[in-house]
């Protein structure tokens, strides 16, 4: 393992060496930015690349009026508001769920959208509302959870569906083209759902290389060497790394999933607004599972924290180090925005990974006392 | 949250397996992978089989969670195991 690490940071060195210019990758997906600081890969970049983190942490892409709205829901004394962990600190108008769980407020976490359908069927006095986050990944199993509900004929569920798709946000950063950006390491577990192929567009319309890889150090290198490679070829293609675990046409079962529950939908993300065909709604067959329309919330507009620059660093413009509340006004035990509240967030990796060891030892003291 | 980690089938019952995870036994659906067998590797994510994958490829994943679970532990109280239980 640790020879071809080596071999590949030699040879990711001497390529970019050889293209004798500045060459900016995005990691689209928050477990890649996890991984690079975990694995210290940042240290091993040559100085001319530069890796920056795109929009794949779906707590922080989540639309601030969508957390404004589970927070409005979870104040409601007939509901339970259901979510997974990382949704829980995020800050909104009203607070956060946490605050509001630890104000009496009937909030709960799961691993599992089946959970929370559980919790559906255990409480039928309830209203339980699960917040789903979360991209192609993630929602295959809101939408097997929601036929199951429909099936069973539970009346007191509902979702919130928040969930994202990954290329229609990659296609939406090149679009503005505000953040030039020479190819995509492409995230390893969304694609073992909608398939390498997925990429296609970006390759073929945009003229980006994108590698498909997965998490571990030999991966990430292998296929930050792949793009680089491209980049001095100047012939994009689209490459798989991680052949292993996703093919070209991904897991046509969850796909067929998908189809039947959601419909693709306009949807808002944090900073980069309403994009067109980015995510999943309940289909017209199923629209008596969201909450919104059931339990009549009104969405708001997006208020953000004056202070927070989270859409900026999602969309790879600046590093969390230039926003001024980072490690300040914002730290992973009292965070501003979503990205130092999410275990994925690129600025709680940041924090927790690029900081002297003493500083680090006592955020996590006061994360574990949260 | 898009992290999926690998288990072992050791045994199915309808639309449910038993999966070994890292010496845990847990539960998960088998509605989006329904050619799973007993013995085969899987990708579990939020409690659903994601998709077989072949036993290097889960070892390679499996070694390298084991190293992070181990460092995270340490530093950050363990927040990868919700990543890891989901």
């Amino acid at each position: 393992m640790i020879p071809k690490l080596d071999m590949l940071r030699t040879e990711l060195h001497e390529l970019c060496r050889g293209l004798g210019r500045r060459v900016q990758l995005m990691e689209v997906c928050g477990t890649h930015t996890v991984a690079v600081f975990r694995a210290g890969l940042r240290s091993l970049l040559p100085a001319n690349l530069r890796l920056v983190s795109g929009p794949g942490c779906p707590v922080c892409v989540t639309a601030q009026r969508h957390v404004d709205a589970a927070i409005e829901l979870a104040t409601r004394p007939d509901v339970t508001l259901v979510t997974y962990g990382d949704m829980l600190r995020v800050p909104g108008r009203l607070g956060s769920l946490e605050r509001l769980r630890a104000a009496g407020a009937d909030v709960r976490v799961v691993n599992s959208a089946w959970s929370a359908l559980q919790i559906a069927l255990d409480n039928p006095r309830r209203q339980v509302v699960f917040l789903a986050v979360g991209f192609e990944t993630t929602a295959p199993a809101t939408a097997a959870t929601v036929f199951e509900a429909d099936q069973r004929g539970v009346e007191n569920f509902s979702v919130l569906v928040c969930h994202k798709l990954v290329v229609p946000a990659m296609q939406a950063l090149l679009d503005t083209g505000e953040v030039p950006l020479d190819g995509f390491l492409a995230p390893g577990h969304v694609s073992v759902i909608i398939g390498a192929g997925a990429y296609r567009p970006i390759v073929e319309r945009y003229r980006r290389p994108v590698v498909v890889a997965g998490f571990e150090p030999g991966q990430i290198l292998a296929g930050l060497v792949r793009l680089v490679r491209q980049v001095a070829s100047g012939c994009p293609i689209l490459e798989n790394v991680y052949a292993g675990v996703v093919t070209e046409t991904g897991n046509r079962v969850a796909q067929e999933w998908l189809q039947r529950v959601f419909i693709v939908a306009d949807t808002p993300w944090r900073e980069l607004g309403t994009i067109p065909h980015s995510g999943l709604e309940l289909a017209p067959r199923y629209q008596h599972f969201d909450a919104l329309r059931r339990l009549g919330v009104h969405v708001g507009p997006d208020e953000e924290h004056p202070l927070c620059r989270c859409g900026e660093v999602i969309t790879g413009k600046v590093e969390p180090v230039e926003c001024p509340a980072f490690a300040g006004a914002c730290t992973p035990a009292r965070p501003i925005g979503p990205c130092m509240v999410s275990s994925e967030g690129t600025c709680a990796a940041w924090y927790k990974y690029s900081r002297a060891s003493t500083s680090l030892a006592a955020d996590t003291a006061a994360g574990e006392r949260e | 949250m898009c992290l999926a980690v690998p288990a072992k089938v050791v045994g199915l019952a309808g639309e449910a397996a038993t999966v070994d995870l890292q010496g845990n036994t847990l539960q998960v659906s088998t509605v989006l992978t329904p050619e799973v067998a007993v013995g085969d590797w899987v990708l579990v994510h939020a409690g659903f089989a994601i998709t077989r994958l072949d036993e290097s490829s889960a070892l390679e994943t499996w070694d390298y969670l084991r190293q992070a679970l181990g460092t995270d532990q340490a530093t950050a109280g363990g927040e990868q195991g919700e990543e890891s239980a989901a």
